[in-house]
């Protein structure tokens, strides 16, 4: 005797009834026992009940895959019941991913050609839904065909849809479409226009899909506009209207279809504008559905060619939605001004203060669209004001939009900095307030920037020496900081700066604070590196020496390696090579920008939208940017003075091999050229060039041709100046040259001579040519005198 | 395109979920779940749209509405206009109204596959199909009207043969003495 199953009702009943997670997992593992037992040999009238209650417990999240058999049984069957759970259960339980879907096509098959109108609606449905590529190929014929002969509009609106859901999944299919297309527009055109929707969608994705399909487009646009212009016109017929506008869908639809056509082609933008100046005036905006068709306008107005006092209405359209109080409709706006600032940047320029208010909004995704769109607001004009209000956003945004925040401030910062006090300051406010999250090569920007602005070091070092004082949490600061105090330390002793208040400092404070850093366990390692390196540097600028060796034969027996190195070698420094000591920990020379840098600046205009999604990698790693010259050793003329390149004990923070530096193109030549040496067609010819805005400057090329038979392998040429220049070599292009000389190799000597005394230069070479070494030391004579005076 | 399309109460448990894209079946309940999470932070009187991080695609949308107990959540990418979707929710709620005369949680609850029917009356394979309220509750009533005259038949022949086959006989008594006439009762079968 069958225990008579739950009706759905009852089962749902149960199933609420249960008071904890258990209880509910017993009832339903009952009921699909006994959903399982009655598949297999249960009433045949009572399946699709069973069903029914199968997807119920499917959308509770149990596993119910048992079920897609029965599925395909139920939509075999004649009954209209039947199918209709059985189509809906295909849906929920059957996809691609199951090998069984297939099995559906042929039920689909009979079920479109010979089923009655609700029947071959269920049977579309489904297959929109679920069919894959395979399945769309199979049948597309049939959907063609009750595209061209199918009388009922209920059926021909869900062939229009799973036309497209068929494209979608093969767009080869879309030129099967395309001729039943075009004959049910121009049915639309004539006053038929229940499935107009559709038959745009169905357009959209042609269109899409099949770009160079010309002639359509000009068949098309004309119906598009007219339908457009009927709907707006017309009083409002009240079956398809919301609120108040006939058809928003349709005609944001078909907003949307005429953008795409319109996007690059002439003519058709031509036919659209009056019609776009139409509806964009006329659409009543004071509801939801008014505003989705006005949107849509603008977006279309931006993105063809439309005319100038277009462009300006559409903008002014935004600007108005800006102020409005919905959040919706100023979401909307944002987005749609984030796409327009690229192409019109002036118009949006004008609605900047709007958008600024919305940065303090409280709701996170207006803010967040507020933000991406002041950054890219920001030039060289409002920069100040600009980076004010986004200063004070990085203080209370929330977290995750920190990272962008900070970084978007440092690139506006770098790209439009009117003074480089102002650079420094903002840099500096950023650190302090948003430290742990801005990106690895703001720690290095900012030691460059410094340095690079001479009158400002005793500025810059102060403040840092303050802020320390008072924080040293902020890890990119701290490594700044310490880097500049070890640099300047000196400066910051003197007392004398007209730039803001002396405090009086002593030595003490400073090493003690920098000891503090070291000490610190919030201390990254990297910043504990750049703090003993400081240390070691103020042994040349302070009096007291002692202090300092002690704390650097401390951290001689460090745990972390690469504190005790530094360490190690530091304290041998003081011991065994302390007249070189002085030397060694010299200020450091003005440091070359990298290559990264240079091209930034490059592709600036068309990068700044991507550079506000990057993403902010984790760890610091202020070695790998820093560059340093080794070879500034070569000072006077003595042949021992060249240290080899590989120094280990370096005063600076990376040991980047110099072979890594770019070379810079010089510019063209005034001064004339001078060969230099010449030996079994090897030659070395040197080019002068000062270049503009730097008179102490001189930049020296060396080319080195090579006109004999044989290669010139390792080469390697190095240079002196008398003690009163700064010398710095560039890397080479490369250490071969070959046989019968095509490619040269250049290298790059940047002289510097403040005091205009005579230049002397001497050149080593060392190169491999015919299998043999050569090595040739020589003085440059014959200079001429415009490159010392 | 719509990617999907939940229904959740506002403690998280589902009312209906209809994905437009393959997924398995813990990746939707994972999404229900995130999808719940995200919504259910939001402040009444922020916008209705969130950034949404589904299953790492980064142009989908949530555009939701909140009607006294439930979520309305339509998951969707970038070609689809947010504020028609909103409109698009709006007629939902109504079209549902219609049907089920001042609808309530608790007629969702009961009636998860007219539920579906409906919706699969306005959006077909993630795109919009029909927006026109009388026009789907036309089509909801002629299927109705289908089903219920094939179910009257085939129910009133099963209530037939189940009411036969619960029939209890009442016991008739073998023997019945009445003084000296003493008839036998023959032994009726019952009936199976």
């Amino acid at each position: 005797m069958m225990v008579p199953s739950l009706k759905l009702p009852d089962l749902i009943q149960e199933i609420r009834g249960a008071k904890t997670q258990a209880q509910e997992r017993e009832v339903i593992q009952k009921e699909c026992a006994y959903i399982r037992a009655s598949f297999r040999d249960g009433d045949p009238l009572q399946r699709h009940r069973q069903l029914a209650k199968l997807l119920y417990v499917h959308m509770l999240g149990y596993p119910a895959h048992f079920g897609q058999m029965e599925c395909l049984k139920l939509i075999a069957s004649p009954r209209f019941t039947d199918k209709r759970v059985g189509y809906l259960g295909a849906m929920l339980l059957l996809d691609e991913r199951h090998d069984a879907h297939l099995l559906i096509t042929n039920s689909i098959k009979n079920d479109l050609s010979q089923g009655s109108q609700p029947v071959r609606g269920l049977a579309l449905c489904t297959l929109s839904t679920m069919g894959s590529a395979e399945m769309c190929r199979n049948l597309a014929t049939e959907v063609e065909r009750l595209l061209l002969q199918e009388s009922s509009s209920y059926v021909l609106k869900k062939a229009i849809l799973t036309a497209v859901h068929m494209i979608r999944k093969d767009p080869e299919l879309a030129s099967i479409f395309l001729p039943p297309c075009s004959k049910l527009l121009h049915e639309c055109h004539h006053g038929k226009a229940p499935h107009s929707l559709l038959q745009v969608w169905l357009w959209t994705d042609i269109v899409k899909n099949k770009p160079g399909a010309p002639a359509h487009r000009t068949r098309v646009v004309p119906q598009l506009v007219q339908i457009l212009r009927t709907l707006v016109t017309t009083g409002c017929s009240t079956e398809h209207s919301i609120s108040g506008v006939s058809d928003p869908f349709l005609q944001v639809k078909i907003l949307h279809l005429l953008r795409i056509l319109g996007r690059n082609h002439e003519e058709s933008s031509e036919t659209m504008n009056d019609l776009l100046a139409q509806v964009a005036t006329n659409t009543d905006t004071s509801r939801n559905a008014g505003n989705a068709v006005l949107f849509e306008t603008v977006l279309t107005i931006m993105d063809i060619h439309s005319a100038a006092g277009l462009r300006v209405l559409a903008v002014n359209i935004l600007g108005r939605f800006l102020l409005n109080n919905d959040k919706n409709i100023r979401y909307v706006a944002l987005t749609s001004l984030l796409r327009l600032v690229q192409s019109d940047h002036s118009a949006v320029q004008r609605h900047r203060p709007t958008v600024v208010e919305c940065l303090q909004d409280t709701d996170a995704s207006l803010s967040r669209r507020a933000l991406e769109l002041s950054l890219t607001l920001v030039n060289s004009s409002n920069v100040r004001t600009m980076t004010q209000e986004l200063q004070t956003f990085l203080e209370t945004c929330p977290i995750d939009l920190r990272a962008d925040c900070a970084s978007g401030i440092l690139l506006a910062a770098e790209r439009f900095a009117p003074t480089k006090r102002w650079h420094i300051d903002t840099i500096l406010h950023v650190l302090t307030t948003a430290g742990a999250h801005v990106q690895d090569d703001a720690v290095a920007n900012l030691t460059q920037l410094i340095g690079g602005a001479q009158e400002l070091h005793a500025y810059s070092v102060r403040r840092l020496y303050t802020a320390l004082a008072k924080d040293i949490s902020q890890q990119p600061f701290v490594q700044v900081a310490a880097w500049c105090i070890g640099e300047y330390g000196d400066l910051l002793l003197e007392g004398s700066c007209e730039e803001t208040e002396p405090p009086q400092v002593e030595e003490e404070e400073v090493l003690a604070l920098l000891e503090k850093v070291l000490q610190s366990h919030m201390s990254l390692p990297a910043t504990r590196g750049y703090a003993i390196t400081a240390l070691m540097k103020l042994s040349t600028r302070f009096q007291d020496n002692n202090r300092i060796r002690q704390v650097v034969s401390i951290y001689g027996s460090c745990v972390d390696v690469e504190l005790q190195q530094r360490a190690v070698e530091y304290s041998t420094l003081f011991r065994k090579y302390d007249h070189m000591r002085a030397a060694i920990l010299e200020k450091m020379p003005l440091v070359e920008r990298g290559g990264p840098q240079v091209d930034e600046e490059a592709k600036e205009s068309k990068e700044v939208p991507q550079l506000l999604e990057a993403t902010v990698p984790d760890t610091a790693e202020p070695q790998a940017t820093k560059l340093l010259d080794l070879l500034d050793l070569l000072d006077g003329m003595s042949r021992d003075s060249q240290h080899p390149v590989s120094l280990d004990s370096t005063p600076g923070n990376a040991l980047v091999h110099p072979l890594d530096l770019p070379c810079a193109t010089p510019p063209p030549a005034s001064i004339p050229n001078l060969k230099v040496f010449e030996r079994e067609g090897v030659q070395l010819n040197l080019s002068f060039t000062r270049p503009p805005g730097a008179p102490a400057l001189l930049l020296v090329t060396v080319t080195t041709t090579n006109s004999s038979g044989g290669d010139v392998t390792h080469f390697i040429c190095q240079a002196a100046v008398p003690k009163s220049f700064q010398l710095q070599l560039q890397a080479p292009s490369g250490d071969t040259v070959p046989a019968q000389g095509d490619l040269p190799i250049t290298q790059i000597f940047r002289i510097l001579n403040p005091n205009k005394a005579p230049l002397r230069l001497k050149l080593r070479l060392t190169y491999n040519h015919f299998g043999q070494e050569v090595q040739e030391i020589f003085e440059v004579n014959n200079l001429p005198v415009e490159t010392w005076q | 395109m719509i990617k999907a399309i939940l229904i959740f109460n506002n403690h998280g448990k589902p009312r209906l979920s209809k994905f437009y894209q393959p997924y398995s079946e813990d990746t939707q309940q994972q999404i229900i779940r995130e999808t719940f999470h995200l919504v259910s932070k939001r402040d009444e009187n922020v916008c209705n749209f969130l950034e949404g991080l589904l299953i790492g695609e980064s142009d989908n949308k949530l555009i939701y509405r909140h009607y006294a107990t439930l979520y309305f959540v339509f998951c969707v990418d970038s070609s689809e206009s947010e504020l028609g979707i909103l409109d698009l929710i709006q007629v939902f709620v109504e079209t549902l109204d219609k049907c089920f005369e001042n609808v309530c949680e608790l007629d969702l609850i009961f009636h998860v596959d007219k539920v579906h029917n409906i919706l699969a009356e306005m959006v077909m394979g993630g795109m919009v199909l029909e927006t026109n309220m009388n026009e789907i509750v036309t089509q909801i009533d002629a299927q109705n009207k289908l089903e219920k005259s094939e179910a009257g038949l085939a129910e009133a022949l099963a209530c037939a043969v189940s009411a036969v086959k619960n029939m209890n006989l009442p016991e008739i008594p073998r023997n019945i003495n009445i003084g000296d006439i003493s008839i036998k009762v023959l032994n009726l079968p019952s009936f199976k």
